[in-house]
């Protein structure tokens, strides 16, 4: 399936252009670089929310890059059924417009975490349906606020609606407190929305999809959606 | 007048920063201090006899300076 898509910028993004890189070597089309100050987005399929320190992650992480201009729109495409994959800020960013639930907090152990880590699929969606369920993705992670937090209803919900999308885990599979970087409750990396067309996940399959990166499991998930 | 919002991580979530200041200051010998948590303090002018002045500093909250889901606030 043919998929166009656009990346938005905040000041303080800095994974924006390896997102645009990312889609035009994966999709074979000209990505829609898009300010956070537009009001309007292109009519694309999918959207990246890119990693980076949005505002300088004042207040909180992805607290101002909420309140951007361009978020009204955003809200529109994700109702209308548009695809959005917001990569860690963008996770964080998520997070506070309410589109995805939860929280990110600060690390466990204060580190800011900058190495790769791995991953296994949970629930099945749209963006993780071409990875196999044994098959444990190598993506880099460089976070300080990636420790995933719901209250304990929230996190039924979210097992309920089957909106766990990838849990953190080590080379074998295991999901163990060492695997579980950050911290974050239940070993989560990355969950969508209820109508899971909105995913959020801390690690960075932009990193990890050319021949020069370290691992090239980052495909899987736009693969994924490319059908 | 000045306002000044005392913001918090909930409770029932760990704190990790209060947790390191604790350790240092018992590494230091001051262990008599415990359950350390840190926040953060917000303040701001509003103007004097602001109508609904706690209903508008409840907006500003619930809007942008604090995250419910993670949050609690009180203003001093």
């Amino acid at each position: 399936m043919s998929l166009s898509s656009a990346v938005i910028t905040f000041p303080g993004s800095n994974c924006d252009r390896d997102a645009q890189t990312y889609l035009e070597a994966l999709t074979g089309q000209d990505t829609h670089k898009v300010w956070h100050k537009d009001v309007s987005l292109p009519k694309v399929d999918l959207l990246i929310i890119p990693g980076g320190f949005s505002f300088g992650d004042y207040l909180r992480s992805g607290a101002m890059a909420s309140k951007s201009p361009i978020i009204n729109d955003v809200l529109k495409h994700a109702d209308r059924g548009g695809y959005i994959i917001g990569i860690c800020n963008g996770f964080q960013i998520l997070t506070e417009i309410g589109l995805l639930d939860g929280a990110l907090n600060r690390n466990i152990n204060l580190k800011f975490l900058a190495k790769n880590c791995f991953i296994k699929k949970n629930h099945d969606n749209h963006f993780n349906k071409k990875i196999l369920p044994d098959h444990c993705l190598s993506i880099p992670v460089a976070h300080n606020e990636g420790s995933y937090y719901n209250s304990e209803e929230g996190l039924k919900s979210l097992e309920d609606n089957q909106q766990i999308s990838f849990l953190y885990c080590d080379e074998k599979g295991n999901t163990t407190d060492q695997s579980n970087l950050n911290g974050s409750l239940n070993h989560i990396a990355g969950i969508t929305n209820k109508k899971k067309n909105v995913l959020g996940l801390m690690p960075h399959p932009e990193r990890a999809f050319q021949d020069f990166h370290t691992s090239q499991d980052g495909q899987l998930i736009l693969e994924s959606l490319l059908g | 007048m000045r306002v000044k919002i005392l913001v918090r991580l909930k409770k029932q979530i760990l704190e990790p920063q209060g947790k390191n200041i604790e350790e240092s200051l018992n590494n230091l010998g001051f262990d008599k201090c415990s359950n350390i948590r840190q926040g953060k303090l917000i303040e701001l002018d509003l103007p004097d006899g602001l109508e609904d002045r706690n209903t508008y500093i409840k907006t500003i909250c619930d809007k942008l300076l604090v995250n419910n889901i993670i949050e609690e606030y009180e203003v001093l």
